[in-house]
């Protein structure tokens, strides 16, 4: 430990390669041989010089203690970001302390920090006074703008409506023969509807009849939900605000961050990636030490690259969060950042599998359309089985099922091996469909052990 | 929407969803005034849905796993479960195979030696690193014995939960893993009698075999008495087995027991069992040998120079086949020369100072040797050297490294080399080879280096880096030196590397040599100074305190 705080986990630096093939590069890059002039500082930032191809060694730079998350500066020619000098560079910095020492910055590496140091302090100035009344310049244009979309999302629901009642009429058989194409035509018509929340449920119905045994019942859930979906949207205006804002969230219109900021000591507890093909979404789970609140950060990629925001799991910041609106939202966006993350020294406060699942349940009183809920169980044992496994509180009574999809087998097999027999902590998502565990605590051990990834 | 629903309710909803209303009309209790059929079904659908979902209980447990064994070794400092961590992830990146290797150390490569120095310091796994722990070693069987012990009581208890890691189970009982902590799980303590007779007697044959070795390792003697008791039942194929376990601790006082043995049913035990008497050179079979071979052997000083000449056995009778002497020959040699070979490399090499005037193996190999038996004579010294680690006989057969290998005095096969070569001090074979590598060049030195203790000793890491040195300047490209080169990066003493960092340079490109060869060396060169310093590196963060 230095004056830098903690300094990151191979793990943690590894979680920010934007494809595997920049993983394998820079874990090759993440040794002492081809760097050279490398350094530290105070401030937040790593340094270095690496060796490649050419005669002039790249220079690469990264801001580990940016307000928004890490930035990188590179000199070479790639256009991935973070390239793999600097996913090696953090590497050599997590891994060997002698590598790479507190020292002053370097004139070249001093320039590109003071500018970008200088530009977030205006950019927050800027934020406090100009930026929003610019936003609001024109409300009356604004208004019709959202007028004509809530519009559009209307024709699209009620033309939803009609497709599903056609499939209910000529039987959840008929349109599994029809296919996908159906239901991708139709979550077309909701792109077009500017309705992404509609599309997106719609596209996801395609993949049930494919889903195995059981599929007409799930089939029949999830068509019930989005009419339900719909339903509310056409009545928003008797709708309670709280829900009312969650159906906006729902059909797809970002509700956005308006709630004052919530500054806490952030729990880094999770964070994957999954991915439709165009489209890669990073969630971030987050836990506030002294707020006792739970937040999802959401990140975007477009195909093939990953989301540019990135958190080492294991790890607390001290940060402000601005939740979005809306009844049991857990989505928040993350603003300015306060010191050095320090490593968590407890995990969250934890439930039992009965608590856990009632929480979900209450969850979804305000918002039926929840697919899952976090959750933390304590002084659970995992039980290993060929297809199903299951979490089982201590006294061996009752027991939760682990999600089928589960993320990785690898992540539940790190599970076990924690809990040799024995009660673990887990944070998780749970949900009708079981709970998904994303990461774990021994007991009597502060080390968060990520379940997620390889 | 109405209140209450039944489970058979629902079923209905399921069918006319599925069959369609136009097909089935939704139960009568479903559908409203106004409403369609669809959508009333719909209605209804979502009603149940939710409270399905809200209304969830948690279901009963299956059986908890019994929690695994404790392991009290320390655990690791956190530097190097880092380390770990990065060398794991390495193989569990795909892709990279073929190609140019680039500057960047392998880690796979490094993982045996890591795994081999965290032992070696008793540090446990992290429990989290068990399920990568123990997926390396199953694609790698020579990662296994080190992984497991390692891997420890928990990495067992958890291969039992997982049919891909069955192999950890059978490993634990082999020899590999017994006696070190954590080897073994349910494998007796060498010292525990009752369990150990237990095991003996009632054990699956695997079983045997590892409580065999693993007493045999504590108290020599008491494995030989278990092996006695039930040696005249045991199975031809299992007796093969269990006398090979003799080898660890083989003494003077296994002699009666191996003589019983020679006249075993099974010709395989008893090759075996003559060859491990003949590895104890006061035996009597060694004795009995040693009187057929010397009046095969003769000093004649007739001419004036003393010459070895030599009259190979006549026959191969029975007592000889009975010692363990094969009396067919393999196609292409002759009997007498084969009953010859075999009797000198089972007699003990003490009798030959002697039988050939009170000369010293050194004199002794370099005498002259009469009617071409000489090669036929030398190889069987150097079996009987290598058998009976006999250093004096074994620095004699290897001569002067320098020597051109072919006029060597015992053999020119590097195999052979290597063997004579392990019964020398550490310190001698670093001399000897690095000599060798010095007069002759790397491109036979593979076989020999892998003799040598790592990491190498200064003189022995100085000749290497010199002949390298020396290859590069002649125009070669490093790739005829890959084997050497990735030895290098494992064995070198990571104390080099700063003396190393000269040869990174790409030098210009001299006439004649081939092109680009200059950048690849020194790519090979900056690859090997970063590996001796992650070596450097990963053992500085083992000896950290945890």
């Amino acid at each position: 430990m230095n004056q830098q705080g903690v300094r990151w986990t191979a793990e943690q630096v590894l979680a920010l390669s934007p494809d595997v093939a920049s993983r394998k590069a820079g874990s090759k890059l993440g040794t002492a041989g081809p760097w050279s002039g490398t350094g530290c500082g105070a401030s937040g930032a790593v340094w270095g010089l690496c060796k490649g191809s050419g005669s002039r060694p790249y220079q690469t730079i990264v801001d580990i203690a940016g307000a928004t998350g890490p930035a990188y500066k590179c000199s070479c020619p790639s256009r991935k970001f973070p390239c793999k000098h600097a996913l090696g560079l953090l590497l050599l910095w997590s891994g060997d302390e002698a590598a790479v020492s507190d020292g002053e910055v370097p004139d070249w590496a001093d320039e590109w920090l003071c500018g970008r140091r200088g530009r977030a302090a205006r950019k927050e100035e800027g934020g406090a006074s100009g930026g929003r009344s610019a936003k609001s310049a024109d409300p009356e244009a604004a208004r019709r703008r959202a007028d004509r979309r809530a519009a559009r999302i209307t024709a699209g629901a009620t033309e939803l409506e009609q497709r599903l009642a056609d499939v209910l009429r000529g039987g959840l058989a008929e349109a599994e023969q029809a296919g996908y194409g159906l239901w991708e035509e139709t979550a077309a018509r909701m792109v077009d509807a500017q309705a992404p929340g509609l599309a997106s449920r719609v596209r996801e119905l395609g993949a049930v009849p494919g889903s195995g045994p059981g599929w007409p019942v799930r089939l029949l859930e999830e068509c019930a939900l989005l009419h339900l979906l719909d339903r509310a949207w056409l009545d928003r205006a008797r709708l309670p605000e709280p829900l009312a804002a969650t159906v906006r969230t729902k059909v797809g219109l970002t509700s956005p961050p308006e709630a004052p900021a919530v500054r806490d000591d952030w729990l880094v507890l999770a964070q994957y990636d999954t991915s439709d093909g165009k489209i890669t979404t990073r969630r971030i789970w987050l836990h506030g030490r002294g707020t006792g609140r739970t937040a999802l950060l959401l990140s975007y990629g477009a195909a093939g690259r990953a989301p540019q925001l990135a958190l080492p799991v294991g790890l607390t910041i001290d940060a402000e969060l601005t939740p979005h609106a809306g009844a049991r939202q857990l989505r928040a966006d993350v603003g300015q950042r306060f010191g050095q993350p320090s490593p968590i020294t407890a995990p969250p406060p934890g439930h039992t599998a009965a608590e856990g699942i009632a929480a979900y349940g209450a969850a979804l009183s305000e918002d039926p359309w929840l697919d899952s809920w976090p959750c933390t169980l304590s002084g659970v044992v995992p039980i290993p089985g060929d297809d199903h496994w299951q979490l089982a509180d201590a006294d061996g009574r009752s027991a939760l099922p682990v999600a089928a999809p589960v993320l990785s087998r690898t992540g539940l097999w790190r599970l076990a091996a924690l809990s040799g027999g024995g009660p673990v902590t887990v944070f998780g998502e749970l949900g009708h469909r079981g709970f998904t565990p994303l990461a774990a605590w021994s007991d009597g051990n502060a080390e968060t052990v990520a379940l997620t990834g390889e | 929407m109405t209140g209450t629903t039944r489970a058979t309710d629902w079923e209905e909803l399921v069918t006319s969803a599925l069959l369609g209303t136009d097909r089935r009309t939704p139960p009568t209790t479903v559908l409203s005034p106004g409403v369609e059929a669809p959508v009333a079904l719909l209605d209804m659908a979502a009603v149940h849905t939710v409270r399905r979902r809200a209304g969830l209980t948690p279901a009963p447990a299956r059986p908890i796993p019994q929690p695994a064994p404790q392991d009290t070794r320390p655990p690791l400092p956190q530097p190097a479960r880092q380390r770990l961590a990065q060398l794991l992830a390495d193989r569990a990146v795909p892709g990279g195979a073929g190609g140019r290797r680039g500057t960047a150390p392998d880690l796979t490569e490094l993982l045996p030696q890591w795994l081999a120095a965290t032992n070696e310091k008793g540090y446990r796994a992290p429990a989290s690193a068990l399920p990568a722990l123990l997926e390396a070693a199953r694609a790698r069987t020579d990662l296994r014995p080190a992984a497991l012990r390692f891997a420890g009581p928990r990495g067992l208890w958890l291969a039992g939960l997982n049919s891909d890691w069955k192999f950890a189970l059978r490993g634990a009982w082999g020899p590999a893993t017994a006696g070190g902590p954590g080897g073994g799980a349910a494998l007796p303590a060498p010292e525990d009698i009752a369990g150990v007779r237990k095991l003996w007697d009632e054990g699956l044959f695997a079983e045997r075999v590892g409580v065999l070795t693993s007493v045999r390792a504590h108290d020599p003697a008491a494995a030989l008495a278990l092996l006695s008791e039930t040696w005249s039942t045991e199975r031809a194929e299992d007796r093969l087995m269990f006398l090979d376990a003799l080898r660890t601790g083989l003494s003077d006082s296994d002699e009666p027991f191996l003589e019983l043995a020679l006249s075993d049913r099974s010709r395989n035990v008893r090759a075996t069992a003559a060859e491990l008497l003949s590895a104890l050179p006061d035996s009597a079979l060694a004795e009995r040998m040693a009187e057929r071979v010397i009046s095969c052997v003769a000093l004649d000083r007739s001419d004036g120079t003393a010459t070895i000449t030599v009259e190979a056995p006549h026959e191969c009778d029975a007592a000889m086949q009975r010692d363990g002497v094969v009396p067919v020959p393999p196609s292409g040699r002759g009997e007498r020369s084969w009953w010859l070979a075999q009797l000198v490399e089972s007699a003990p090499l003490a009798i030959w100072q002697q039988r050939l005037g009170g000369r010293a193996p050194g004199e002794i190999v370099a005498l002259p040797v009469a009617d071409g038996w000489g090669d036929e004579l030398h190889a069987g010294w150097c079996r009987a050297a290598v058998r009976q680690r006999d250093p004096e006989w074994s620095r004699a057969l290897l001569g002067a490294p320098a020597a051109p290998p072919a006029n060597g005095p015992g053999t020119s096969s590097l195999a052979e080399r290597a063997k004579l070569l392990a019964a020398l001090s550490e310190r001698e074979r670093a001399d000897w080879v690095a000599a060798f590598i010095s007069a002759h060049g790397l491109s036979e030195a593979f076989q020999l280096l892998g003799v040598c203790t790592v990491p190498w000793a200064g003189p022995l890491g100085r000749a290497v880096v010199d002949a390298l040195d020396i290859a590069r300047d002649a125009g070669s490209y490093p790739w005829s030196f890959s084997g050497v080169m990735g030895l290098a990066e494992r064995c070198l003493d990571p104390g080099e590397a700063a003396r190393l960092e000269l040869l990174t340079a790409t030098p210009d490109e001299a006439e004649g040599s081939s092109p680009g060869a200059g950048g690849y060396w020194s790519e090979a060169f900056q690859r090997l100074v970063s590996t001796l310093r992650l070596r450097a590196v990963m053992h500085a963060e083992l000896a950290t305190e945890g």
